[in-house]
């Protein structure tokens, strides 16, 4: 199609990636078929047939390897267990299981890879196998990317079917009934009379024979439970307080511990003076760690009393002290040395935008924190033989490794037990609270400690959202947008996080154009460059990554072109939108949805904006009013294209919280620095949507695609959506979040 | 200190001011009450004091001598649901779940004082409590639907 990006400064070197501790790629990996990690310590009577079933006499244990961070994701892959295996719903058990190559994500490849998601051309068929094999190598068992889905749709249910087809040989060996007579229906397999000869009698025999495999998956309208609603495995726990999290964890001899690392983020601790802290109620121990102090106590509140009485004496931060320094940083960064790559460019947009000053706008976004519910923890226990650590977790593999690393042991000889998360939002992607608990833990040898963040240091050391900065520039000419030219300086993500796991970027940051290049439309005249900003604060994937900015840029400049041009913004998406037809359909879904272009009150006014992110076109039409000078937020209409939907309900649940994230913070949050230090403190100065202001948000589902995930293509389009509404109702144009600095809300 | 916690009467020695969220979670291992913000901001340390909910973070134990204390665990449990946790699994509401039981005995207390609640009642009542996964659509339609089944 003629689409794809140059690159101007580095070449993209599929293989590049070093790992912490140790590089071992080659074919010979590439080919290889990671070892099954049931097989271990599999007892006896004990089946294990591939990495994701195990059976024995008690029952069936699903492992669902992809981390469950409040998005459903151990029901998701348990119901494609349980499609091909025929298990009744929930008569299983299910386990995140130990961290293994084997589970490494291949869908992860796809959003890796910087081509069009729409393009299966070969170019872009070659570099998505390039990159599943490097990841394999690096067995990078990830949750992320909303590519859970993705990754176990096909592989899940193959490994459900393996099963079945190999209880089925047992069966027949035992009663002499040829396997094209056996049946399966709830955990057993049933022969001709009817008898029922459970899985978990079969176990034995069937872990005796090679497993059967290349048995072709059901036709979907065979399926039982993919697309039904089924209840969440998890619903009755975290509906009556029975749900364990990482910061529940109890064990016996147990320490607690609280820590205050310098909030000048990296910065060193020069020293402190912890004299008024000894001998405050159940303080045990005060050590210092690297960049800050723990404290250990009987209670965690007396823990984070006594790190409140402690003087500390913090080393400056390891970037600008001061906001104002970080937006110069950024204007300035737009040039030809910090140029990071120009995805796209097509037809010639200095020719045709003869007017430089007409249409040029700048458009801001800020940092921001990712602050789940539940606050940084970990329990970590360092042995002679090993270290075990109690946490939740999405990458396993890595947090082995930077474990390891300070322990002093092999990243094998570290053992993982993943937790069900209070939310992450890409926050439980990082290491540093399990770094942390590993040094304190170092210093008790033996004992397990748990290290519990308070929610200010947890603000204090978040590595937020990448702050932005963009130059836009277009044409418009007889009621149609001709030219779309776009400059984005941030401080590279991908960067950020892999410089901290001892990597470097395999190439250009494809976060820093995500949301603007990837967009359908076919503008006569366009133009995408990047710029990676260095020295900014360190910055982390925040629920949909670049897109959460990149989304808002995108369209909402758009939306100021089509309405420079006098045409309608849904329209006008539509005329543009040629590059792809489930795109298409998803923009005319919403349109259809919202009865797009009926009369509307006074004061009134309906935003439309459609972001292609994470292989998923997800497009909204938002709809405020100005009640007396402030925006009252009244109903959101979300259609989102995932190729097959697992569970409505569950689906429908994640998109009305992706559209209450992207808006909430939208409206009303930042992180700011002053003398180093993240302003906000908590949730009073930067906590999202509550529910006083939540709309009615009305959700569709379509099927037309390729299967996706639903995580975080919800946030995208949610604020350009609002700021399109918003000068639909006011005619005000909001070019920088948090809106709420700019207008009043409701 | 001696504290009535779900009908049961518990001995603690901890220091006067230690919140009553600390007590629950680390010396009486009731875990459902979740510790969030510490600041009265987020609602996830719900729980009933005298039947009204209170932020058991900013719940002095020293002052709870002869109150009656009631956590998630002595709302209901998942063999004998209030009708509160059994419209959450009805609706679906939880994702993370980690706001939820302060959602829940949020609720329930709404719904003692106001048996059949408006959306605006509801807001107003709930809006204390952080949802950061925005479950919200599903909290109302559950709050509606527990007041139904409790004959509000």
């Amino acid at each position: 199609m003629g689409r794809l990006k140059t690159y101007t400064r580095r070449a993209f070197l599929v293989g590049s990636v070093a790992v912490a501790g140790g590089v071992a790629f080659g074919a010979y990996l590439v080919a290889r078929t990671p070892e099954n990690p049931n097989l271990a310590d599999l007892g006896e009577g004990e089946a294990s047939f591939n990495p994701w079933v195990r059976i024995d006499a008690n029952g069936v244990t699903l492992i669902t390897p992809h981390a469950d961070i409040g998005q459903g994701a151990a029901s998701m892959q348990a119901a494609l267990l349980a499609e091909e295996l025929d298990l009744n719903w929930g008569e299983f058990r299910t386990e995140f299981g130990r961290p293994a190559p084997a589970y490494w994500n291949t869908a992860m490849a796809d959003e890796a890879a910087p081509v069009m998601p729409w393009d299966n051309g070969f170019g872009a068929r070659a570099m998505r196998a390039s990159m599943d094999s490097m990841l394999k190598v690096l067995g990078l068992q990830g949750t992320g990317g909303s590519t859970s889905v993705p990754d176990s749709f096909v592989k899940l249910r193959e490994a459900g079917a393996m099963a079945r087809e190999t209880l089925k040989l047992a069966a027949s060996g035992r009663t002499g009934v040829a396997v094209a007579d056996l049946g399966t229906e709830g955990g057993a397999v049933v022969l001709p009379d009817g008898t029922r000869l459970p899985y978990t009698d079969l176990a034995a025999e069937a872990a005796a024979l090679d497993p059967v495999e290349g048995t072709p998956l059901r036709d979907p309208s065979e399926w039982r439970l993919v697309g039904q609603p089924m209840p969440r495995l998890d619903i009755i726990a975290k509906s009556t307080g029975t749900q364990a999290y990482g910061l529940d964890i109890d064990l016996p001899d147990m320490a607690r511990a609280s820590v205050r690392m310098n909030p000048r983020k990296g910065g060193d601790l020069n020293g402190f003076d912890a004299s008024a802290a000894e001998g405050m109620p159940g303080v045990e121990q005060i050590i210092e760690i690297t960049g800050g102090v723990a404290v250990i106590a009987s209670n965690t509140w007396y823990a984070m009393q006594a790190l409140d009485a402690i003087d500390y004496d913090w080393g400056p931060a390891p970037y600008p002290a001061e906001q104002a320094d970080h937006w110069a940083a950024l204007e300035g960064g737009i040039n030809d040395e910090t140029l990071d790559s120009e995805w796209l460019n097509e037809g010639d947009v200095e020719a045709a935008i003869t007017d430089d000053a007409a249409l040029s706008a700048e458009y801001r976004a800020p940092y921001v924190a990712h602050q789940p519910l539940e606050p940084l923890n970990a329990v970590v226990l360092v042995g002679e033989d090993g270290v075990q650590v109690w946490t939740g977790h999405q990458v396993p593999r890595f947090l082995q490794q930077q474990v390891a690393a300070i322990t002093d042991h092999d990243a094998d000889q570290v053992t993982l037990h993943n937790q069900y998360s209070g939310g992450s939002f890409g926050h439980r992607l990082e290491f540093e609270y399990i770094k942390q608990a590993t040094e304190i833990a170092m210093h008790l040898r033996g004992r397990p400690v748990k290290l519990t963040y308070s929610r200010e240091e947890d603000f204090a050391q978040d590595f937020p959202r990448q702050i932005t900065f963009a130059r836009c520039n277009g044409a418009v000419e007889d009621g149609r947008v001709t030219a779309f030219d776009i400059q984005i300086a941030a401080p590279s993500v991908l960067g950020s996080q892999m410089g901290r796991m001892g990597m470097s970027a395999p190439g250009p940051d494809n976060q820093l154009p995500a949301g603007v290049w990837q967009q359908p439309y076919a503008f006569e005249n366009t133009r995408v460059r990047t710029y990676a900003v260095p020295d900014l604060s360190p910055v982390s994937s925040w629920r949909s990554v670049g897109a959460s900015v990149g989304g808002f840029l995108a369209e909402s400049y758009f939306d100021e072109l089509i309405n420079a041009a006098g045409a309608d913004p849904l329209e006008e998406r539509l005329r543009l939108c040629t590059l792809d037809d489930v795109s298409r359909r998803t923009l005319e879904a919403v349109g259809e949805m919202a009865n797009w272009g009926e009369a509307l009150p006074q004061g009134t006014g309906r935003g439309v904006a459609m972001v292609h992110s994470f292989g998923v076109p997800c497009a909204q039409i938002v709809e405020v009013t100005d009640v007396a000078g402030a925006i009252r937020l009244d109903r959101v209409w979300v259609a989102a294209d995932v190729g097959r939907v697992v569970d409505p309900v569950n689906f429908e649940n994640i998109v009305q919280g992706g559209v209450i994230w992207g808006l909430g913070h939208a409206i009303n949050s930042e992180i700011t620095y002053a003398d180093g230090m993240a302003e906000q403190t908590n949730y009073h100065a930067a906590e999202g949507m509550r529910m006083y202001q939540a709309p009615e948000i009305i959700v569709r589902g379509l099927e037309n695609g390729a299967v996706r995930g639903i995580g975080e293509p919800p946030v995208p389009p949610a604020a350009p959506a609002l700021a399109n509404a918003i000068f639909a109702a006011t005619g005000t144009r909001l070019r920088e979040m948090p809106f709420w600095n700019h207008i009043d809300f409701v | 200190m001696r504290l009535t916690i779900n009908g049961e009467t518990r001995e603690v020695d901890v220091e006067p001011d230690m919140p009553l969220l600390w007590v629950l979670r680390e010396e009486f291992g009731l875990t459902g009450t979740k510790y969030g913000c510490g600041v009265a901001q987020c609602g996830a340390c719900t729980v009933h004091i005298d039947g009204y909910a209170e932020r058991s973070c900013q719940a002095r134990i020293g002052d709870l001598e002869g109150t009656e204390i009631t956590t998630i665990e002595g709302l209901g449990n998942p063999t004998a649901l209030h009708a509160v946790q059994a419209a959450w699994i009805e609706h679906q509401v939880a994702q993370c779940g980690y706001c939820q039981s302060g959602q829940i005995m949020q609720a329930a207390s709404l719904l003692s004082e106001t048996p059949n609640p408006t959306d605006e009642d509801i807001d107003f009542a709930m809006s204390g409590n952080l949802c950061r996964c925005g479950t919200y659509p599903r909290i109302r339609a559950a709050v509606h639907s527990a007041a139904a089944a409790m004959g509000g």
